[in-house]
């Protein structure tokens, strides 16, 4: 037994524990599985590492050569020249100088300088108008200023008396106390009398209750006219209006096109149809000529209001669409749940069939309201100075002709962030929306 | 029922434009501004500068009116215009002038329904060429790669020169001019051609001018001018003599300087009733009597504007040419004020 001793068949302690070979852990492992995993990934990746040493490259020295104080294209030649920063086709670098001297002009427009603060506020308020809608853990009472916001924004840019959003708001108010005196009646006088009272206010009596309430208690800002506007805040005025107000209006035509009511579904289909088969630069267009020639001349029916409803028009009937593809993905088993339970048509909307469909359609309506906020760049055509159309406006000058890339890096930069910024958070909406019916 | 309402409708608008439009100085007295349509942006005629205000030699025009209709040069609402929102914006009544290098076709006067009133300058379509290439002449591109921008006017020139010269080309087609300086900076084409002001302005912009240069040869006629609506003749003859007015004023001396001095009263009857001191020249206008004193005083005469926004001494850099004072060999030639 005493020689058996040293020959122990069981261990009596456990080995300590090896480190991983080095080609399955950290840094590595990932290289070989994400970068190397197979010839066919290989080859591609070494592909684009050739082109981002390409790009590096080829952009790098010019991004290193940058330019922040000069005051025209021809400073900023000199000091590049200067520096030594030069090749083959003259000075080469970057020129921010036109961002240091134009960058009020490409977010702001022509708004006057001293009142820059009031579309600052407005954009502020705007993304706490817009927290309750998009954020769960905020209070729900905020939702009270998210449905003032409008009136307030309105009142932030325009300026002029603080009696004409608030007019416009009583509008509101008519209809549903015109509403509220139908009530008796049936539900097609009671809808009526909340769309026309209104109708009848804003159109013949606002006007003389503002001026009258005007030259007694005169209250208001400084007014800035449409034609000052421009750059980036044209296109967050045009591109969040168009999406706030296309989504519910897109929902309407939604169930307006699934609607037994001959007339409603026909009137829907037409509509659909109608302007998703023109292209939006048509739409604009008709806003910016052929409406003019229908209006009485002298009728003050600001451009930017007539391009924000074009804008909105086309974006609802893409939108209905979208939505209308997420009820048709809904089993008809909701429907005729939501009808065993006795719901009427709006609650069983309300409660059972809209949450479905929307969050199927999620992933749809963020890319129509990026694709609508991107689309705002075509107003340049008819003459509005949207970012595109100030960098041709800018470049236009006698100081930064012949400048191209830095003012475009930085336009795209910034939609960049915005586009960016919706994707993420519909990613974050379907992620938590999922993990809610779980 | 619906139809003849619809019809009525736009009877009674149609009447309405027709009432509005006959009278246009009344419209923008009441205003208070003038909505003058210029272009987005074109180096030396219309651009904002860093605090937003319109600066150039189609802005000083708008400002002249201004001046002399409303005594402020800054009342103008400058409404930029694109090349296809131009004509309807102005036949729409959406601005009340336009002033925005736009070529004088017969077209445009008599089947549009325009009035030019006049010619602020007088461009033509020309050619640039890299110095390196050595050719002197437009004559000498027998076979060029040739930058245009399409559907212009200028493509249509372009063709008929190289026609009747028996050369040929090879069109490099562009969308815009920002478009044709990369691309012929860029060496895929040999020569680029718009008009005259248009390429000299182009070229104060390379980092190189002097590799650069604009041949001799031009081969149309752009006479560019302010136009109005037709059926106004009253608003029509106020900036048609607005701007003869800075014509006028070159030629018999009045600037910006010495204007008090003009107005004080001098020997020369024409210049007592410009600015006037003498006669009722204004008042047959439907204007005051010191308009054209305020129109001079908005930027100077019409020699002034041009050299302070594409004169020798600008970075555009463009000599009077045809646009002197007929006194000088050039076209600019005001009838008499009388």
């Amino acid at each position: 037994m005493e020689e058996h001793h040293g020959l122990n068949y069981v261990r009596t302690e456990m080995l300590g524990e090896q480190a991983p070979p080095v080609s399955e852990v950290g840094a590595v492992r990932w290289v070989r599985e994400n970068l190397f995993s197979g010839w066919v990934n290989t080859i591609l990746t070494v592909i684009s590492l050739a082109v981002i040493a390409w790009a590096v490259m080829a952009i790098g020295p010019w991004l290193l050569n940058s330019v922040w104080e000069a005051e025209s294209l021809a400073q900023c030649r000199e000091i590049l020249a200067a520096a030594g920063a030069v090749n083959e086709h003259g000075t080469f670098g970057a020129c921010w100088g036109v961002i240091n001297d134009r960058w009020h002009q490409l977010l702001f427009g022509f708004y006057p300088p001293e009142l820059y603060w009031r579309p600052i506020l407005a954009f502020v308020l705007m993304l706490v108008a817009l927290a309750p809608v998009l954020f769960p853990n905020v209070p729900r009472k905020w939702l009270f200023f998210s449905v003032a916001y409008p009136f307030i924004g309105f009142f932030l840019l325009w300026g002029g008396t603080v009696w004409l959003p608030l007019m416009i708001a009583a509008g509101f108010v008519v209809g549903y106390i015109a509403a509220r005196l139908t009530s008796g009646y049936s539900t097609l006088i009671t809808s009526a009398a909340a769309i026309i009272a209104p109708l009848i206010w804003w159109f013949y009596l606002m006007g003389p209750v503002t001026e009258a309430l005007h030259s007694m208690i005169p209250i208001g800002l400084e007014a800035v006219q449409s034609n000052d506007f421009g750059g980036f805040m044209l296109s967050i005025i045009i591109g969040v209006t168009g999406i706030v107000l296309s989504l519910p209006l897109g929902i309407l035509l939604a169930l307006g096109r699934q609607s037994n009511m001959p007339l409603i579904k026909t009137i829907c289909v037409v509509f659909i149809e109608f302007v998703r088969g023109v292209p939006l630069i048509t739409l604009l267009f008709t806003a910016s000529l052929l409406l003019n020639y229908f209006l009485p001349p002298g009728t003050n029916f600001d451009l930017i209001l007539r391009v924000i409803i074009m804008v909105t028009l086309f974006a609802t009937a893409y939108m209905a669409e979208v939505i209308r593809g997420g009820l048709a993905a809904l089993p008809n088993g909701q429907y005729e749940a939501a009808d065993a339970l006795g719901l009427d048509y709006w609650k069983a909307q309300r409660l059972i069939i809209m949450p479905q469909a929307l969050k199927i359609s999620i992933p749809g309506i963020v890319n129509t309201f990026i694709g609508l906020f991107k689309d705002t760049t075509l107003v340049v055509f008819i003459g509005l100075l949207d970012p595109i159309g100030l960098s041709s406006a800018i470049r236009a000058s006698s100081d930064w002709q012949g400048i191209y890339w830095e003012l475009f890096i930085f336009i795209g930069a910034i939609f960049w962030i915005f586009c960016f910024g919706m994707s993420r958070y519909s990613m974050y909406l379907e992620r938590r929306l999922k993990t809610d019916h779980r | 029922m619906k139809k003849s309402v619809f019809l009525g409708t736009l009877t009674v608008a149609g009447l309405a434009a027709g009432m509005a439009a006959a009278g246009t100085l009344e419209d923008v007295q009441e205003r208070g501004t003038l909505n003058c349509g210029v272009s987005t942006g074109v180096n030396g005629f219309s651009a904002p500068d860093a605090n937003g205000v319109w600066q150039g030699f189609d802005v000083a025009i708008c400002r002249a009116v201004a001046a002399a209709v409303l005594d402020d040069p800054m009342a103008v609402n400058f409404v930029p215009t694109t090349g296809q929102t131009r004509f309807t914006a102005l036949a729409s009544g959406e601005i009340d002038m336009l002033a925005r290098n736009t070529t004088w076709t017969l077209s445009r006067d008599v089947d549009l329904g325009f009035t030019f009133v006049g010619v602020n300058y007088y461009d033509g379509q020309g050619f640039i060429t890299n110095r390196e290439l050595g050719v002197s002449s437009a004559t000498e591109l027998d076979g060029a790669t040739v930058c245009i921008q399409t559907g212009t006017t200028t493509e249509l020139n372009l063709a008929d020169f190289f026609r009747a010269n028996n050369m040929t080309y090879e069109p490099v087609p562009i969308e815009t001019n920002a478009e044709a300086q990369q691309q012929y900076l860029a060496g895929a084409c040999d020569t680029y051609t718009t008009d005259a002001s248009g390429l000299a302005a182009t070229r104060a912009s390379f980092s190189a001018p002097g590799d650069h240069v604009i041949l001799p040869e031009i081969i149309s006629k752009e006479p560019l001018g302010p136009l109005v609506r037709q059926g106004d003749d009253e608003w029509a003859d106020i900036v048609r003599w607005t701007l003869n007015a800075l014509v006028a004023a070159e030629e018999l001396g009045i600037t910006s300087t010495n204007l008090d001095q003009m107005t004080a009263g001098t020997d020369n009857p024409e210049i007592n009733r410009m600015m006037g001191t003498e006669g009722s020249l204004g008042e047959m206008l439907g204007l005051e009597a010191d308009w054209a004193v305020r129109a001079i005083a908005a930027s100077g005469n019409y020699g002034e504007i041009f050299a302070a926004n594409i004169g020798e001494q600008t970075p555009v850099g463009l000599a009077r040419g045809l646009n002197a004072q007929w006194t000088q060999g050039g076209l600019m030639y005001a009838p008499p004020f009388r």
